[in-house]
């Protein structure tokens, strides 16, 4: 089924500048790693070096965080809407 | 890319981390990018929802929840969040190990140091394709 992603604006210059792209998709999972696939410069951004999805990294579905829902599992019907929404988080050392 | 701010939006940056201080302080920009610059329209200023107390001297944060409705709202009025600030109490307006890890590249990263409740420096500061590390980003400054 066919999903959109919103991308956050730092990141659109990686997908061409598009506010969203479409993939095909039946999990969140499914969905980011088709996004990736598309665009492998995002990876570096959206996972550490371990393949988890970084912290500060949040995926939505529509208003809901996927992390209240079944994760990287959650389920996803034709026109789902994902958005990829970095917290901001900063500090100094010490 | 430079980063295009009016002298008011820096007042009120500076202004927002001396009256948070001891704790850290912060904000969104937000603006648009044209060409070779991203120009600040506006400071969003948002409160520090680390969520340990006895921390928020040293670290700041948005939470998702936040981040996805101002981006929406931006958005709505033909917005970018273009960068974002924050303080950091009696230390360099450098950024911190810590930043580095939670920054994404594009994105200007305003850091005013407070020494003593004063506000000093503000500079802004960019990370590098390959995360490895931020370079400092010019300021302009635009009195319209």
């Amino acid at each position: 089924m066919s999903v959109n992603i919103v991308i956050p604006t730092p990141l659109r210059q990686y997908v061409g500048g598009q506010k969203k792209v479409a993939v095909s998709a039946a999990t969140v999972d499914q969905a980011l790693g088709a996004l990736t696939t598309t665009h492998p410069d995002l990876k570096r951004h959206l996972y550490s070096e371990d393949g988890r999805l970084r912290s500060f990294v949040n995926v939505y579905l529509g208003d809901e965080d996927v992390r209240h829902l079944q994760h990287g599992q959650t389920p996803l019907t034709d026109g789902a809407m994902l958005s990829i929404v970095p917290s901001v988080a900063g500090g100094a050392d010490g | 890319m430079i980063l295009v701010v009016g002298g008011e939006q820096l007042d009120i940056i500076r202004q927002h981390a001396q009256s948070t201080y001891p704790e850290e302080g912060g904000g969104l920009l937000l603006g648009r990018f044209e060409d070779s610059r991203a120009v600040v329209s506006e400071i969003r200023v948002l409160p520090n929802t680390w969520d340990v107390d006895a921390e928020r001297r040293r670290r700041y944060l948005i939470p998702g929840d936040v981040m996805l409705r101002e981006q929406r709202a931006a958005d709505a009025r033909d917005l970018d969040v273009v960068g974002y600030f924050h303080s950091h109490p009696d230390h360099p307006a450098a950024p911190s190990e810590f930043d580095r890890e939670h920054a994404l590249p594009n994105w200007s990263y305003v850091v005013v140091s407070v020494q003593q409740g004063r506000a000093g420096d503000v500079l802004a500061w960019r990370l590098r394709e390959d995360r490895s590390a931020f370079e400092a980003q010019p300021i302009a400054i635009d009195d319209k």
